[in-house]
C-alpha cells in the first residue's frame, strides 16, 4: 500500500515540475472563465424576465450546469495531454526498470500511477468549482446540483485519466499516447451519434456514451446505473493497463 | 578451446561454506524464433564479485534483466535469497539492487528527493529513510549533492546516483550493467573502487566488455557467449591459468636448444631468434629458477627471464570467435 502512495506523490510532483501541467491549469481555467462569464451575461439579460415565471430554471441550471457541461469537452481535449506521460515517458527513457526491480507488483504501479495523475485531476476540479462558488457572494445556489456536477466532471476525468494511462502503457512515445487516447475518448463520447435511428442498437450505444451518463449527472441526476458505468469504465481499463505491463515482462 | 568445466567452479568450493545469494538454474530466453539466453546457469555468494563477460548481444543484459525480474524467463528459475522471483517476486526483489545500463534517473528531481523516492519504492519505513540516504550518498561520494538537480549532473555523478539506488535498501545482492560506460579514467577507477568496496558485504554481478575491468575488480569471471556461459573460473585460479605456459628468454650467448631442453621442467623450446627462447613448461611449475642457474652455469649471458601470460583478451577472443556448432545450432 505504502508503495503505491509512494508512487502517486512521485507522479504528482513530476507533473508540477513540468510547465505542462501549469499550462494545462491555465489555459483550462481561462476557457472555462470566458464560458462561465458569457453564461453569467446571458442570464443577467434574462433574470427580470425570469423572475415573471413560474418554476423558471435558477442561476444553478442556467450558468453552472452549462459550464460544467463544457468543462468535460474542454477537458476531453486537455486530459490526454496530461495523462500521456504516465507510462510512456518513462519507458522513453527507460526508468520502468526502477520500478520493476523494486518489490512492487505491476497493480501497485498502475494505481500509483492512476492516484497521481488523479490528484492532478482533483486539483482541476477544485479549481473549475471555484467559479460557481463565486456566486455564492451575490446570491444562492442549489448546491445539491452542484455537487450532483462536480461528482460527475471528477468521474468523467477519473475514465480519461484510465483510458489515457492504458493509451499510456502502449508506447513509448508520448505523443502517440496522447493521440490516441483522444481519438477513443472521442470516440466513446460520441458513440451514441450512430444507430439513433434504430431501435436496439441507439439504445445499446447510448449506455455506452461517456457523454450520455454525464448529462444526467450534470442535470443533478444521481444514479447508481451512471455511477457504475464510471466505475466499470475506470477499472476496466486500469485492468488492462496492468495485463499490459505483465504482458511486457512475458514478452520482452 | 575450453580452460574449464562451465559449472567448474561451483565443483572445486564446497557448497557449504557459501552462502549462496543468487541462483539461476536452466534460464533460457525465446525473442521469438531468436534464443537470447540458452540454458545458463549461475550461482553467487556472499564476497563475490562476479564479472560478467561477453561480447555485444551475447546475452548479458537479458540475463542481468531475467535475474532482477524486469523479464520473465522463458523456462528455468531464478532464486534470490532463498526466494523464488516467481512466487515470491515481493521478497526476492527486496533482496536486488540494479543498475541496468542507462541509469534509471528522473532528471526533473533533485538527487535528494530520487533517492527518498527509491529508498521508499523499496519499502524502507518512513523514519529511516534519511538514514538510508545519507549511507548511500557516502558511499557513493554524492555529498553535499542531494539539493543539485539529476538532469544537470555529469555523466560520471549520474551513474553514482544510479548505483546509490542499486544500494539503498542494502541490498545482499547488487547487480551492475556496464557501470562504467562513457566515464572519463578517473572516475572510472572510483567506480571500480566502489565496486570492489561493495563486494565486501554484498554479492555483485558486473557486467561489461572491458576486460581489464574484470581483472581489477572481479574475484569471478564468467564468459557469456551466444546465451550460455561458455568459460567460468575463480580469479585466483584465472590468473594461474593465464600465467601457465612458457617463459621467455634472451641470452647473450645462446647455446644449442637441445641444451635448454635438458633443463628440468622445461617441455618445449622454440627459437624466436636474436638469442632469444619461448621455453614451455607445466602449468604451476615455472622453470625460472632452474632456468637462471642453467644460464650462469653455462655461461650464456641471461639478458631477460620473463613469464609470458596469456592475457584475459586472449583467451574472451579464443572462446568468442570460435566457432561452436553445438551452440549454434541451438542458437539458429
Amino acid at each position: 500500500m505504502g508503495a503505491i502512495w509512494t508512487i502517486a506523490a512521485r507522479e504528482l510532483k513530476s507533473l508540477f515540475l513540468s510547465p505542462l501541467a501549469w499550462t494545462v491549469l491555465g489555459v483550462v481555467q481561462l476557457i472555462l472563465a470566458y464560458l462561465f462569464l458569457a453564461q453569467l451575461d446571458n442570464y443577467m439579460q434574462f433574470a427580470a424576465q425570469l423572475a415573471l415565471l413560474e418554476n423558471a430554471p435558477g442561476v444553478t441550471d442556467i450558468v453552472v450546469a452549462p459550464v460544467i457541461g463544457d468543462a468535460a469537452v474542454v477537458l476531453l481535449l486537455a486530459s490526454p495531454l496530461v495523462t500521456m506521460r504516465l507510462l510512456a515517458e518513462e519507458r522513453r527513457a527507460r526508468t520502468l526498470p526502477l520500478l520493476y526491480t523494486a518489490p512492487v507488483s505491476m497493480t501497485e504501479i498502475v494505481a500509483g500511477k492512476y492516484l497521481g495523475v488523479m490528484g492532478f485531476m482533483l486539483v482541476l476540479v477544485g479549481l473549475i468549482a471555484l467559479m460557481p462558488l463565486s456566486l455564492l457572494a451575490g446570491g444562492s445556489l442549489d448546491l445539491g446540483k452542484l455537487a450532483a456536477g462536480l461528482l460527475g466532471l471528477t468521474l468523467v476525468l477519473g475514465a480519461f485519466a484510465a483510458a489515457g494511462l492504458f493509451m499510456s502503457s502502449l508506447t513509448a512515445q508520448p505523443v502517440v499516447a496522447a493521440v490516441s487516447t483522444f481519438g477513443l475518448l472521442l470516440l466513446v463520447w460520441i458513440i451514441d451519434w450512430a444507430g439513433a435511428s434504430r431501435e436496439g442498437l441507439g439504445d445499446a450505444l447510448a449506455r455506452l456514451s461517456l457523454l450520455r451518463h454525464y448529462e444526467n449527472l450534470v442535470k443533478g441526476i444521481v444514479s447508481t446505473a451512471d455511477l457504475a458505468y464510471y466505475l466499470l469504465f475506470i477499472v476496466f481499463f486500469l485492468g488492462l493497463a496492468v495485463r499490459r505491463l505483465d504482458a511486457e515482462r512475458m514478452g520482452g | 578451446m575450453r580452460l574449464a568445466a562451465p559449472r567448474g567452479i561451483s565443483i572445486m568450493i564446497p557448497v557449504m561454506e557459501r552462502e549462496v545469494l543468487l541462483r539461476a538454474e536452466g534460464l533460457y530466453r525465446w525473442y521469438g524464433e531468436r534464443c537470447a539466453v540458452a540454458g545458463l546457469d549461475l550461482e553467487l555468494a556472499r564476497g563475490d564479485v562476479l564479472g560478467l563477460l561477453g561480447p555485444n548481444g551475447a546475452g548479458k543484459t537479458t540475463t542481468l534483466h531475467m535475474l532482477t525480474g524486469n523479464l520473465a524467463p522463458s523456462a528455468g528459475r531464478v532464486t534470490v535469497a532463498g526466494h523464488d522471483l516467481l512466487d515470491e517476486p515481493r521478497a526476492a526483489k527486496a533482496a536486488v539492487g540494479y543498475l541496468p545500463e542507462q541509469p534509471p534517473l528522473y532528471r526533473e528531481l533533485t538527487v535528494g528527493e530520487y533517492l527518498r523516492y527509491c529508498a521508499r519504492l523499496n519499502g524502507i519505513a518512513r523514519a529511516r529513510v534519511g538514514e538510508a540516504v545519507r549511507r548511500a550518498t557516502a558511499r557513493c561520494g554524492l555529498e553535499g549533492m542531494e539539493r543539485r538537480l539529476i538532469g544537470n549532473l555529469s555523466k560520471g555523478y549520474q551513474q553514482r546516483v544510479g548505483i546509490a539506488q542499486a544500494i539503498i535498501h542494502a541490498p545482499p545482492v547488487v547487480i551492475l550493467d556496464e557501470p562504467t560506460v562513457g566515464l572519463d579514467p578517473i572516475q572510472i577507477r572510483e567506480i571500480r573502487e566502489l565496486v570492489r568496496e561493495l563486494g565486501r558485504d554484498h554479492a555483485v554481478i558486473l557486467s561489461t566488455h572491458i576486460l581489464p575491468e574484470v581483472q581489477m575488480v572481479c574475484s569471478r569471471v564468467e564468459i557469456i557467449h551466444r546465451g550460455r556461459i561458455v568459460w567460468s573460473a575463480a580469479m585466483d585460479a584465472l590468473e594461474r591459468e593465464l600465467a601457465a605456459g612458457a617463459l621467455v628468454v634472451r641470452l647473450a650467448r645462446p647455446p644449442e636448444p637441445a641444451a635448454l631442453a635438458e633443463i628440468p621442467g622445461v617441455e618445449a623450446v622454440e627459437p624466436l631468434g636474436e638469442g632469444r627462447f619461448r621455453l614451455r613448461h607445466a602449468a604451476g611449475a615455472s622453470p625460472a629458477e632452474a632456468v637462471a642457474e642453467a644460464a650462469v652455469r653455462g655461461g650464456w649471458g641471461l639478458l631477460e627471464l620473463t613469464p609470458e601470460r596469456r592475457s584475459l583478451e586472449q583467451v574472451f577472443v579464443e572462446l568468442t570467435t570460435a566457432e561452436e556448432p553445438e551452440a549454434r545450432r541451438e542458437a539458429a
